[in-house]
């Protein structure tokens, strides 16, 4: 078959250049160069503003950065909660995504429930949350079971209590994946194991747990880099007892009188560097993970592991994690905000309950306005982001194009740069371009939250795509369709609701979709914290978990009734 | 109706042979007439899947000239390229393609549908139009169903009123039974030949599949690495085909090699280190030549009486047999050849027998040594 070099004839050449004016190729280009401003601005601008000081390259950031005492504490503080709660929420996702999909244990449902906690619980109220459940003196935990049992307190604002809280909210996300990858094994595989001999446990460690490791380095790299950048719980927990992790010494320093900018940059910049060694690690192991991925596409109805004697500790396991992950916290929330002042519940308080903070909520000007923005910027983003990962994607999965893995890259370049680094950047970007006065307006949270949010819409928009055969456009085209028509009528329609089922179920991390519209709410929640008014905040809360208990019900429902069936 | 001329497609290699490209179709020359379907046989890898799709306009060629009735759809000399939604061609794709999230009339109506503004038929029409499209595939009661909710013969026949419903003038079909069980796909087969025949469509078929090519097909293309080894009708690429590539692929044969001892006007003696066989063949061949005999098994016959050795009758002995339900396969080895066959299942000789073999003159057909 193989032939000496064909010279490419002269044809493709004008073709080329006829096509290139397209409306499609327009658009292409629109899309690419889009994704590359987005991403490559923020970062090449937090370059610049940490290393380049007075028209000089400079590492005086650095040093002014490094010099500050309790540093070596700081960066221990974050990596061992980094470290802490990716372990918890990696072993607890694991094994319970194990239990579900490869047991007979009982209540499954219950689990997929629990497993929607990080997409209803906002991440600041879940942390307020375990909060007052075990806090010295005043934790209802420590307080009613802990106190009584062992004679201390339990104290959650402390790292260990960090960790805790931050893997408990993890944990489903680790679920999500695991189960997605659990149930795409062939159950052959561990079948042939139990023939050859071997017993449960080692068919657990030596056959499935290998064979689910492209989905356990991802859990692990997204839960290290999510940990390490998040901010709710060090500022919630660490604050006040001066535990300082990169992201809460970010958010002081830009807090100070003035703020300094290129403190920050070098702090963002040392996270930064930090997330993206995570995900350059991420890819190597994923790479070696690949040789003997064995893993198909296909779905498969497994056969459960009848747990035997088992059966009743994990019952009580499957129950007590349900307890504590979601009863708990949405019972406390709910009980604070009933009352006047916060305590802890006693017989008193429990007869003394008020609605007066959910009218006091009701009035604020605040919370009206914060919801308001967060539907618009919600409702916005979400629509933006799906169009251009549809394209980028398209691009990336469809066509031949020359340096389309660049765009692939560019648009999963923002996942390494943490949310509030991103802030940072944008935030002094927007106050320095006068000729696009976005500063001030919703435009600029909109942008922020474009950028953060295209990796997740680009990885969930080409997985949709490769399960889109490439002979449902053909067809089209063959039917007369243009690229345009192609497109609105056939490719955005069938990757909608995949949009929302893969993000709803497969890749965990997609809570991140849904944030946009719910952080300029955690604003408000964040200043009632800083301001102390608890049961103001718990009842906004509790609003906040019914809404988004709808939009994801809706969202499930969307996702279910258009063509895409449990594999 | 159909032309193809000169038609060259090839894929950039694997990087280690950077300046290598493989040759996916190589100087491929055909035509296909009015009315006709039209097979493109061969193995996976053959080119005959992007032969189809060049046609289609879902590859560009690198070079050559496609044309439907004098219309260029693609030509390098000329600079023509019409992309393939301004082709009108109709297609069903091997896994049908059909859109999960459309109902079957809209899977059949998005045709008419996409249509350029000012062509595009007003609601009635469309309305008659997919219903009729629909009728011709007995579909017309499934119109408002969700078409994922169809079983693998509705949604192949969903696909085929899909494509059929702009009339187009060639029809071209990619493996469209590959998909199905071996019960529907006979099934099928019959059906689509029925319709291709009753509405007069033209069609390019694509298959691996001998026995769909030669049961459908009014004329076959059998393929081999880019190239046509071999354009007849059915009967003729089965009886008498012109490469060993050919008589291997359809069908079973037994391979003889041999030289060329007499011949008288059309008739050949062939001498072979087993005995002596005589031929027809329209082929010319000197005496000398090297050939190679090729004899389907189910034309010879089995006897255990051992009398009559001469041209075409030899003596061998059965070494195995494999009862297959309505025939039975024998082994024979004969000299240094191991011969299959077949025979009808009344006839079962046990191994070692040794038995005569007599072969038919539409056995054997005479192809040259080295193909």
């Amino acid at each position: 078959m193989a032939a000496p070099a064909v010279a490419r004839p002269p044809i493709i050449r004008t073709e080329r250049l006829r096509r290139l004016a397209s409306g499609r190729n327009a658009i292409v280009a629109l899309v690419a160069l889009l994704v590359a401003y987005l991403s490559l601005v923020p970062l090449g601008f937090l370059l610049w503003q940490t290393f380049v000081r007075g028209g000089h390259l400079t590492l005086a950031s650095f040093r002014e950065a490094y010099s500050e005492t309790g540093l070596f504490d700081m960066t221990a503080n974050s990596f061992a909660f980094a470290a802490g709660s990716t372990a918890l929420a990696v072993v607890v996702g694991t094994g319970l995504a194990h239990l579900v999909v490869r047991t007979d244990v009982p209540f499954k449902p219950l689990m997929f429930a629990a497993s929607l906690v990080p997409l209803i619980i906002p991440g600041i109220l879940h942390t307020i949350a375990w909060f007052f459940l075990l806090s010295p003196e005043i934790g209802v935990l420590n307080l009613h079971f802990i106190h009584p049992l062992t004679g201390h307190d339990f104290n959650v604002t402390s790292i260990p209590g960090m960790i805790l809280v931050e893997g408990l909210h993890l944990a489903p996300l680790v679920f999500l994946l695991m189960v997605a990858s659990f149930r795409s094994m062939d159950p052959s595989l561990e079948e042939s194991a139990v023939m050859s001999g071997a017993p449960l446990r080692s068919v657990f460690f030596r056959i499935t747990l290998p064979l689910a490791r492209p989905a356990l380095y991802a859990a692990i790299l997204i839960m290290a880099v999510r940990t390490l950048e998040s901010f709710e719980v060090p500022a919630v927990l660490g604050l006040n007892q001066h535990i300082w992790v990169f992201t809460s010494r970010i958010w002081s320093t830009l807090n100070a009188v003035p703020p300094d900018y290129s403190t920050a940059g070098a702090y963002a910049m040392s996270l930064l560097v930090l997330t993206t060694i995570g995900v350059f690690w991420h890819g190597r192991l994923a790479n070696r993970a690949r040789a003997y991925q064995t893993v198909t596409g296909k779905g498969f109805r497994p056969r459960a592991i009848p747990l035997g004697k088992w059966k009743w500790p994990a019952t009580v396991l499957i129950l007590a994690y349900f307890v504590v992950s979601v009863v708990l916290p949405l019972a406390i929330l709910f009980y604070a905000s009933t009352q006047q002042f916060y305590s802890p519940p006693t017989h008193y308080t429990l007869t003394h309950l008020t609605w007066d903070n959910y009218k006091t909520v009701y009035h604020d000007p605040l919370v009206r306005h914060g919801f308001k923005n967060s539907l618009i910027l919600g409702l916005g983003t979400a629509t933006a982001v799906m169009l251009i990962a549809a394209v980028a994607s398209w691009i990336v999965v469809r066509t031949r194009l020359r340096g389309r893995w660049l765009i692939d890259n560019l648009a999963f370049l923002p996942l390494t740069i943490p949310g509030l680094v991103l802030g940072v950047a944008i935030l002094s970007i927007y106050l320095r371009t006068p000729w696009l006065p976005v500063y001030g307006t919703l435009w600029i949270l909109f942008i922020a939250y474009l950028t953060r949010y295209i990796p997740y819409g680009m990885r969930y928009s080409s997985t949709s795509m490769f399960q889109i055969g490439r002979e449902l456009e053909e067809s089209a085209q063959m039917s007369g369709a243009g690229w345009f028509q192609v497109f609105r009528r056939i490719v955005l329609p069938l990757l909608m609701p995949g949009f929302v089922v893969v993000s709803v179920r497969e890749l965990g991390s997609s809570v991140l979709l849904y944030s946009p519209g719910r952080e300029v709410l955690s604003i408000a929640i964040w200043e009632m914290w800083r301001n102390g008014q608890f049961p103001e905040l718990c009842a906004l809360g509790v609003l906040m978990v019914g809404g988004l208990v709808v939009l994801v019900g809706v969202a499930y429902k969307l996702g279910a009734r258009i063509g895409v069936r449990e594999a | 109706m159909l032309t193809i001329r000169n038609l060259v497609k090839t894929f950039g290699a694997a990087r280690s042979e950077k300046h290598k490209r493989v040759h996916a179709v190589d100087d491929l020359n055909f035509d296909v007439r009015e009315g006709e379907l039209f097979t493109l046989l061969g193995p996976s890898g053959c080119g005959k899947t992007t032969t189809l799709r060049c046609i289609a306009g879902l590859e560009m060629p690198d070079r050559g000239e496609i044309a439907i009735d004098g219309r260029v759809l693609f030509s390098s000399e000329k600079r023509v390229r019409i992309p393939a939604n301004e082709r009108g061609l109709g297609m069903v794709f091997q896994s049908y393609a059909i859109w999960p999230h459309m109902n079957v009339f809209k899977n059949v109506a998005f045709p008419l549908r996409v249509m350029p503004r000012k062509q595009r038929p007003s609601k009635r029409e469309l309305k008659e139009r997919v219903e009729r499209a629909l009728t011709v595939v007995r579909l017309d009661h499934l119109a408002d169903r969700q078409a994922t909710d169809l079983s693998g013969g509705q949604q192949q026949r969903l696909a085929l009123a899909r494509a059929l419903v702009l009339e187009p003038p060639l029809l071209l079909l990619d493996e469209p039974l590959s998909n199905l069980d071996a019960k529907l796909r006979e099934e099928m087969r019959f059906e689509l030949k029925r319709l291709q025949r009753e509405l007069g469509i033209t069609g390019i078929y694509v298959t691996h599949d001998q026995v769909e090519a030669l049961a459908m097909s009014n004329r076959v293309a059998v393929m081999r690495d880019g190239k046509i080894e071999q354009i007849d009708h059915p009967r003729a690429v089965y009886e008498r085909p012109r490469s060993r590539f050919v008589a291997d692929f359809i069908g079973t044969s037994n391979f003889i090699d041999g030289t060329v001892e007499s011949r008288e006007g059309g008739t050949y003696v062939v001498d072979t280190d087993a005995g002596k066989l005589r031929i027809t063949s329209d082929k010319e061949y000197s005496v000398g030549a090297p050939v190679v005999v090729t004899a389907r098994p189910e034309h010879i016959e089995l006897n255990t009486s051992l009398n009559g050795v001469g041209p075409n009758v030899w003596r061998g002995r059965v070494e195995a047999r494999a009862f297959l339900g309505e025939v039975v396969d024998h082994v024979v080895s004969v000299g240094p050849h191991e011969l299959r066959a077949r025979c009808n299942s009344k006839v079962s000789i046990p191994a070692p027998t040794e038995v005569t073999l007599r072969f038919h003159e539409e056995a054997f057909s005479l192809i040259p040594a080295g193909e």
